[in-house]
C-alpha cells in the first residue's frame, strides 16, 4: 500500500459523490473543450491576418459596392505598396446546400497582394490565360473530388447572366495551397472580368479593395489617407488592418468570444462551488480517520499532501474524460459538411489541451486546499473527542 | 522484566481555557514507568486519565513540567517531530476501533508501515504475522464492517503492533464489547505484555479490565488517590505528591 493507493480508496469510497463530482467536472470540460476550440476556429481568420495588409470597404457596411475607379486612386496613395479587388460571387456547387464560397478577382493583383497563396506557375499560367479558369483552394477540391481541367457548374445566389441563367460553367486552371497549413484553403478565385462582363447587373463595381502597404508601421497613416481622400464622396470608405476587418466581420454574428468566455466561466464558477463544498463536506466527515492518521504518526504535510491530491485526481479525472469527449465532439462537428464550410478550421488544439489540463490543477488546486489545509491544522484530540 | 525506565512525567501540569475560566486537569504530578510495566489508569469522567494517556502519547503536551520518554524530554518536540516519535516508539488502540472504513483487514494494518521504510514483501510479511498472532489471519481481506466489534479491535491491536512499538496505548480498549469479547481482548493485551515484552498503558472505567493490568492508578480530581499492585509485576515507581 503507498500513497496513491490511500488516495484511490478515499476518492471511491463514496461512489454516488465521486460520480456526481466527476461528471459536474466533465460537463465543465466537455464545454471549455468544445467552445474553446469553436472559438478558436471564429477566430483563426483574425489570427492568421497578415500585418501589412488592408482591406478597403464601403463606410456603410462591407456589403456595398465601391467603384472600380478606386483602384487607381488609391494605388497612387503614398505607402500603397500594391491594390487588388474582389467581389463575393455567393456560389455554391449543384445544390444550394454545397456552398462554395467563389470571390471574384483580378487575378495577377490578387495574387501578388496574398502571397500566402501558393500556386504553382503552370497552373497560374493556364489560369491567367483563360477567362473561365478558376482557381480551388486544396480543401475545396478534396471535399468535391475535384482536380485541374474539371469542368463545374458554379452557381450563384445573387447574380444572373443575360440569359437568365445563375450557372456559370468553370473549368479549374490549378489548386492552391495555403503557406501556412492554419490558412482556410475552403474557397474558389474567379476572374473578375469574366464575371463582370457575364452577369447582367453590371456597373463595374468591386465589393473591396485588399491593399498591402510598404511597411506595418506606415498602416494607420495609409488607412487615414485612403478614407480622407473618399471622404464626402458618393462612396465612402472604411479602411482597416485585415485582422481588424475579420473580427468586425466575426463581430457581425455577436461577440462569441464573450459568450464563450461567459458560458465556460459561469460553468466553472459553479463546478468550483460545488467540488469545492463537496470535497469539504468528504473531508469533515472523516475528520476522526484524519486524526487517527495523525496519531499513527502521520505527518501534517503528508495529510495535506493526501487530502490535496485527492481534489486533485478528481478533477483531473473528471477533466481528461471531459476533454476527451469534447475531442471526439470537435472532430464530429468538423466532419459536418455545413460546419467544416464555416469553420475550416475546427479542431481541437494543443492551446486548449494545455490549458484545460492546466485549468483541471488549478480546480483541483482550489477546491482541495481549505479541506486540506483544515486537514493539516487539525488538533488530533479535538478531532477524535468529536467521534 | 526491566529496571529501566522509560517514561517519567516530572511536576506535569494540564490546564486548559474555557473562556475566562482558567481549568486545571492536574498539578505537578509525577510518574515514573518502567520497560515492561502493564498500567491501567482508572478514574471516574473529568479525571484526567485520557489527557494523560495523550500526554504519553505525544498527541497532547503539558501546560508546564516536563515528560521523559529514555530520558529524552518529548514536551518540546515539534509536531512533526512528535508525529515521528509516535511512529517509531507508540501503538494506539482506541475504544471505537477507529480503523478506515474503506481499507480491508490487512490495508488497515498495513498503515502505520507506510512510514517505515520496508520492501513489499517485509510488510506482508508484518501484516501477516500481527494479524496471526490476534487470530484473523484468515479474515485479512474483510473490510471493518463486515467484521464483528471484537474483530475489529483485534484489527486495531495488529495494526498497533504491527510497527513493533515499544509502548501500547490504550484508551477504553473494551469499554464497547462484551464481557467475552473484552476479556479475550485484555488477554491478549497481557500476552502482549507478558510474551513480548510491550509497555502497555490502559485508561479504563472497568475494574474487571484494571486487574489484567501489573498496576492499577487510580486518577481522581487530577491527583493519584491509590495505587493497587498487584503480584511481582509491581514495578511501577509513581511518587505521588498530593496524596490525600
Amino acid at each position: 500500500m503507498n500513497n496513491l493507493y490511500l488516495i484511490f480508496k478515499n476518492l471511491t469510497r463514496n461512489k454516488l459523490r465521486l460520480f456526481l463530482n466527476s461528471v459536474a467536472i466533465l460537463i465543465a470540460f466537455l464545454l471549455f473543450g468544445f467552445l474553446g476550440s469553436l472559438k478558436n476556429a471564429f477566430e483563426s481568420g483574425v489570427e492568421l491576418s497578415a500585418d501589412d495588409r488592408l482591406i478597403v470597404v464601403n463606410k456603410i457596411n462591407f456589403t456595398q459596392p465601391l467603384p472600380i475607379s478606386y483602384v487607381n486612386k488609391i494605388k497612387a496613395i503614398e505607402g500603397v505598396k500594391d491594390v487588388s479587388h474582389a467581389n463575393w460571387f455567393g456560389g455554391y456547387y449543384q445544390e444550394p446546400r454545397n456552398q462554395a464560397m467563389t470571390f471574384a478577382v483580378d487575378a495577377e493583383s490578387y495574387l501578388r497582394v496574398y502571397g500566402d497563396i501558393v500556386l504553382d506557375e503552370n497552373s497560374k499560367k493556364t489560369w491567367l490565360t483563360n477567362q473561365q479558369g478558376i482557381i480551388v483552394g486544396e480543401r475545396m477540391a478534396s471535399v468535391h473530388g475535384w482536380s485541374v481541367g474539371d469542368r463545374i457548374p458554379l452557381s450563384s445566389n445573387i447574380f444572373s447572366q443575360d440569359n437568365g441563367s445563375n450557372t456559370w460553367n468553370m473549368i479549374i486552371s490549378g489548386i492552391f495551397q495555403p503557406a501556412n497549413p492554419q490558412t482556410d484553403t475552403n474557397f474558389i478565385l474567379m476572374h473578375y472580368k469574366y464575371f463582370n462582363e457575364t452577369q447582367k447587373w453590371g456597373g463595374n463595381n468591386i465589393g473591396w479593395l485588399p491593399i498591402t502597404t510598404d511597411d506595418p508601421s506606415l498602416n494607420q497613416s495609409v488607412a487615414d489617407a485612403i478614407d480622407k481622400q473618399f471622404a464626402n464622396s458618393s462612396a465612402e470608405t472604411e479602411t482597416s488592418t485585415e485582422s481588424q476587418f475579420n473580427k468586425a466581420f466575426l463581430e457581425q454574428l455577436g461577440d462569441i468570444s464573450l459568450i464563450i468566455t461567459g458560458v465556460v466561466a459561469a460553468g466553472f464558477f459553479t463546478i468550483l462551488l460545488v467540488v469545492g463544498t463537496s470535497m469539504a463536506q468528504n473531508v469533515s466527515e472523516r475528520t476522526a480517520e484524519i486524526a487517527v492518521l495523525k496519531t499513527l504518526g502521520f505527518t501534517s504535510k503528508r495529510v495535506f499532501g493526501l487530502i490535496l491530491s485527492e481534489s486533485l485526481f478528481l478533477a483531473l479525472l473528471g477533466g481528461l474524460v471531459g476533454l476527451f469527449l469534447a475531442g471526439f465532439m470537435v472532430t464530429g462537428a468538423s466532419q459536418d459538411p455545413q460546419l467544416k464550410n464555416m469553420l475550416p478550421n475546427l479542431i481541437m488544439s494543443q492551446d486548449i489541451v494545455v490549458q484545460s489540463v492546466v485549468y483541471m490543477l488549478m480546480l483541483g488546486f482550489i477546491t482541495g486546499f481549505i479541506p486540506a489545509w483544515r486537514a493539516m491544522k487539525l488538533n488530533i484530540i479535538d478531532a477524535l473527542n468529536r467521534n | 522484566m526491566s529496571d529501566e525506565l522509560l517514561f517519567e512525567l516530572k511536576k506535569v501540569s494540564k490546564k486548559f481555557t474555557r473562556g475566562k475560566e482558567t481549568i486545571s486537569i492536574f498539578e505537578d504530578l509525577n510518574l515514573a514507568i518502567k520497560k515492561g510495566d502493564f498500567v491501567s489508569i482508572m478514574g471516574p469522567s473529568g479525571s484526567g486519565k485520557t489527557t494523560l494517556l495523550n500526554m504519553l502519547g505525544g498527541v497532547d503536551k503539558p501546560t508546564s513540567g516536563s515528560i521523559l520518554f529514555e530520558d529524552h524530554p518529548i514536551e518540546n518536540l515539534s509536531e512533526s517531530e512528535l508525529a515521528k516519535w509516535r511512529a517509531a516508539h507508540v501503538g494506539f488502540i482506541f475504544q471505537f476501533y477507529n480503523l478506515m472504513p474503506m481499507l480491508n483487514a490487512e490495508k488497515n494494518v498495513e498503515l502505520p508501515l507506510m512510514l517505515k521504510k520496508l520492501s513489499s514483501a517485509q510488510r506482508k510479511k508484518s501484516v501477516a504475522t500481527a494479524l496471526k498472532l490476534v487470530g484473523l489471519g484468515e479474515r485479512a481481506k474483510h473490510l471493518p464492517k463486515e467484521l464483528s466489534g471484537g474483530q475489529q479491535q483485534r484489527v486495531a491491536i495488529a495494526r498497533a503492533i504491527v510497527s513493533d512499538p515499544d509502548l501500547l496505548f490504550c484508551d477504553e480498549p473494551t469499554g464497547d464489547l462484551d464481557r467475552a469479547t473484552a476479556t479475550e481482548i485484555l488477554e491478549m493485551l497481557q500476552l502482549l505484555n507478558k510474551d513480548f515484552g510491550k509497555t502497555i498503558v490502559m485508561v479504563t472505567h472497568d475494574p474487571e479490565a484494571a486487574k489484567f493490568a501489573s498496576t492499577c492508578l487510580h486518577l481522581d480530581k487530577g491527583i493519584f488517590e491509590r495505587q493497587d499492585i498487584k503480584g511481582e509485576r509491581a514495578t511501577i515507581t509513581e511518587t505521588v505528591e498530593n496524596e490525600s
